[in-house]
């Protein structure tokens, strides 16, 4: 506690003027200032968690056979793994965290339109968070099934498939409130001048995460009720020897869980979307394609789910139509990608710690989002669905994406929210060793997916093992640089030099109030004239 | 063989390189342009932008219209290589692959079934993919063949292989404990050899029981010879003391006729000391073979 006094002390703002401390100031607040950070604690907990277990099953895949573990430990530490990172930290993540710190400064309101909502989302999220940790310490222990909980294992294991399914079943509710929470807030709550023209495209991408979580995630909710009800009632929706449909299934997970990774990507894109532009001193280039391609990728986002199914027994036809709208959502992520390169154009671009992360976002994300094509095309995706491969492509798009954004958004808006900084040498050092570790463990794992070795995998054939030794030694310089960052952030947030004013010279609304930001935000209404990458027109050097 | 077959792997593979191709040359443009505008235009070269521009419609025409016909492109062309995987050639040899946890039983069409998937050199092979349990997933990553085996549902792949040789299935859907262990092989074998093996009958005529084991995918976990596997083996079995766990409690039980019995048809009811409780019911099981399997056991010393 005594470092937070320290903080406060030094830094005043919403951490000391309503006049509470102590933990129920912070569990029972309804600032959002004060949520985001809750959050952000909370799934940065969950990230080095599921980044543990990330380590270990790496491990355990150094050699072919037993190196570590047995083969139901291996199965059930990567649905945990799997399970934390997608619905403890990558589902929440950045709306929930620096959503709820930044976007009702950035469009000049004192807080999100339904503060208490707001509350019981966090509180929904740690009662889920509670059950699902329950599931992997009682009854048939961690479930082992894969965090996509695919029938009929799912309703045959005797792990603790329905405790854990039911907390992510609570989950969802938790996003499906901050989805309203935000919507509402950012069509109710602008300030004067701040119309949708200005909207920050951090505020952008957040809009469009928010109608996915409102209208997905009912989908999600129903489905794992229904692998209760099959687990506990027998009710055999799913089971064939009594008229129902494994496939079936996966049409209603992939559904929701599709989109969801416009969940984990849009506000990743939109947190990359602030930081360019600063950082390169120009207007963010093609400001209306970036935010209609967030619309765009959220509506048509909807239509693909079945390109994880190609190799179920759908029917060709179905294979067909969802391979074509497959390569209709990967256009306006392109957009995005060309905007992006495009503003760094003529601008005049400093290479600090928030920067290096949003152009390593944009590199890391390319990478996937273009192994993403190998997977849409119906030919090639037989051959590697179900591959390393894959893993290697979901990690670069939400570790190297999403994960690299997050932390770009950290060094970014935290020491305004603390009033101190972080040293930049060791960012810059951490940083680096991330990014060689991060190609260093997926690139290899997608070539040892071209090369046939299946995903969810224990032991493999002996052809496969020079390159699982490559990806192993790969992650320890991962965790390297994982290690430096967050020791050098939590060091300089804490204890670092003060903070202060707007080096960086942003010109959206949250560089305009004081460090850190008053319980209320604005000392007066703010009536916004000027856009929020017009640098000039916020009078930022 | 009809030399105008395109194989599978001549069908996927060109595409594969058409989307390799077209992928690292963007990815390159993408890294040099960035490469290249971080170097120019640092601030310590440029300590001031000299631009501030704010878009332009013939720029966001040119890359929303050029990635949608090569997208396009890589949609029509990847369709046409899958067409090829689901058009079965006709004559195709059908074979029925049976995924169980956790391994692969192969049926031909006079009812011979083997562990490992014999082919004839040349000629077509139609696998139906079944399950007898959970998913699981046929997949030949020589021939670029995958197929998931969904209980109730018939689905197939075809290939052929144009070189004798010994070519690795795996499991891709994940299916359990064993999952990475359901490994079996294509033995692709001249078709002369291949006729001679399919009609030679059992060999110094073997336990029928042995036949059984396979058939139901017993061998998945267990060995016939004393080796470890998943399961413990069934080796001397018949007879011993066996340690096990039996609601909740650890207990030694001599493993007579009713012991063999109820391992079978209740796998979870007593559970031997050191082994998951993972083995299924066998579901498709007569009395009849029971009786064999039993009395195989009894002899396997
Ligand atoms: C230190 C960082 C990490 C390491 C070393 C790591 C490593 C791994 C490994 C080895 C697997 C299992 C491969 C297999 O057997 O199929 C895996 C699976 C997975 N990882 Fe990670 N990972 C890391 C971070 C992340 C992050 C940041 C996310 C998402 C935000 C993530 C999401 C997943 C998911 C969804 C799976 C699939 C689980 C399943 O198959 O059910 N991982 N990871
Ligand atoms: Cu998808
Ligand atoms: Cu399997």
């Amino acid at each position: 506690m005594s470092s937070v006094q320290t903080t406060t002390a030094a830094a005043g703002g919403f951490w000391r003027d309503s006049g509470k401390t102590g933990i129920g100031s912070w569990i029972f607040s309804t600032d959002h200032k004060r949520i985001g950070l809750l959050y952000l604690y909370s799934v940065l907990g969950f990230f080095l968690v599921g980044a543990t277990l990330g380590l270990l099953l790496r491990l355990e895949l150094m050699t072919p056979g037993r190196t570590i573990m047995g083969a139901t430990t291996y199965n059930a530490l990567f649905t945990v793994h799997g399970v934390v990172m997608i619905f403890l930290f990558i589902i929440p993540g950045i709306p929930a965290s620096f959503g709820n710190l930044v976007m009702p400064i950035q469009i000049g309101a004192r807080d999100v339109a339904f503060p208490r909502l707001n509350l019981l989302s966090w509180w929904l999220y740690a009662i889920g968070a509670l059950v699902v940790l329950t599931a992997l310490f009682t009854g048939g222990g961690a479930p082992d099934t894969g965090w996509t909980f695919y029938v009929p294992f799912s309703a045959r294991t005797g792990t603790n498939v329905s405790v854990a399914v039911f907390g992510v079943f609570i989950l969802g509710f938790s996003s499906i409130l901050t989805g309203i929470n935000f919507v509402t807030t950012i069509h109710r709550l602008r300030a004067e001048g701040m119309n949708w023209g200005r909207l920050p495209l951090f505020v952008w991408s957040l809009y469009a995460t928010a109608w996915v979580q409102i209208l997905a995630t009912p989908i999600i909710a129903i489905t794992l009720v229904l692998v209760i009800a099959e687990r506990v009632l027998g009710t055999g929706l799913f089971d064939p020897g009594r008229g129902g449909d494994p496939i079936m299934f996966q049409h209603l997970f992939w559904i929701y869980s599709h989109p969801a990774v416009y969940i984990m990507i849009l506000p990743a894109m939109g947190v990359v979307s602030e930081i360019i532009p600063v950082f390169s001193r120009k207007p963010i280039f093609g400001y209306k394609m970036i935010a209609f391609s967030s619309i765009a990728i959220a509506a048509a986002g909807s239509l693909v789910w079945g390109h994880h199914m190609y190799t179920s027994g759908m029917s060709d036809t179905a294979v067909m139509v969802f391979s074509f709208l497959t390569f209709i959502v990967a256009i306006p992520s392109a957009i995005k990608v060309f905007n992006w390169v495009s503003t760094l154009y003529r601008g005049s671009i400093s290479l600090e710690a928030p920067m290096l992360f949003a152009l390593s976002f944009v590199l890391l994300f390319s990478i996937g989002g273009l192994s993403g094509l190998i997977l849409g095309a119906a030919a090639t995706d037989v051959h590697v669905h179900d591959t390393h491969f894959v893993v290697g492509h979901f990690h670069y798009v939400m570790f190297g994406g999403t994960g690299f954004a997050f932390f770009g958004a950290a060094h970014y808006w935290l020491p305004k929210f603390y009033g101190r900084r972080y040293k930049e040498k060791p960012a810059l050092i951490g940083w680096a060793l991330m990014f060689v570790g991060f190609n260093v463990t997926y690139f290899t794992m997608q070539v040892l997916g071209i090369r046939g070795m299946p995903r969810r995998y224990y032991d493999y054939l002996p052809e496969f093992a020079p390159l699982n030794m490559v990806a192993t030694v790969g992650s320890w310089i991962l965790a390297a640089g994982l290690i430096i960052m967050i020791v050098n952030l939590w060091r300089g947030l804490f204890w670092g030099e003060p903070f202060q004013g707007n080096p960086w010279g942003g010109a959206t609304l949250e560089w305009s109030v004081p460090t850190p930001p008053p319980t209320e935000n604005f000392e007066e209404e703010p009536v916004v004239s000027h856009g929020p990458y017009d640098f000039k027109g916020a009078g930022v050097p | 063989m009809d030399n105008q077959l395109l194989t599978t792997t001549q069908a996927v593979d060109p595409v594969f390189l058409f989307i390799f191709a077209a992928c690292l040359l963007l990815l390159i443009g993408i890294t040099a342009a960035m490469v290249w505008f971080v170097i120019r235009y640092h601030r310590s070269r440029a300590p001031e932008p000299t631009s501030q521009a704010e878009g332009s419609l013939w720029l966001e025409i040119a890359w929303t219209a050029l990635p949608t016909l090569l997208v396009l492109a890589m949609f029509y062309y990847g369709w046409s290589g899958y067409l090829t995987l689901r058009s079965v050639p006709p004559g195709a040899l059908p074979i029925t692959a049976v995924g169980r946890m956790w391994s692969w039983s192969f049926q031909y069409q006079n009812g011979k079934t083997s562990a490992k998937l014999y082919v004839p050199v040349g000629k077509p092979i139609q696998v139906n993919v079944e399950s007898r349990d959970v998913l699981h997933g046929f997949y030949i990553p020589a021939f670029r063949i995958k197929r998931d085996a969904v209980p109730g549902m018939k689905n197939h792949v075809w290939f052929v292989a144009t070189r004798p040789g010994s070519y690795d299935i795996f499991c891709s859907q994940y299916c359990g404990t064993s999952h990475s262990g359901m490994i079996s092989t294509v033995e692709a074998i001249p078709a002369d050899k291949f006729a001679a093996w399919l009609n030679e009958g059992p060999k110094g005529a073997p336990h029928p029981g042995l036949a059984l084991l396979e058939k139901h995918g017993c061998l998945g976990c267990h060995s016939v010879d004393g080796s470890q596997k998943v399961g413990p083996t069934l080796k001397g079995v018949f007879g011993s003391k066996v340690p096990v766990t039996r609601g909740g409690k650890p207990s030694v039980v001599l493993a007579d006729e009713a012991y063999l019995r109820e391992s079978i048809l209740a796998p979870t009811a007593a559970v031997v000391e050191g082994f998951p409780p993972i083995m299924p019911v066998t579901a498709d099981l007569s009395e009849a073979d029971l009786k064999v399997i039993v009395d195989y056991l009894k002899g396997l010393k």
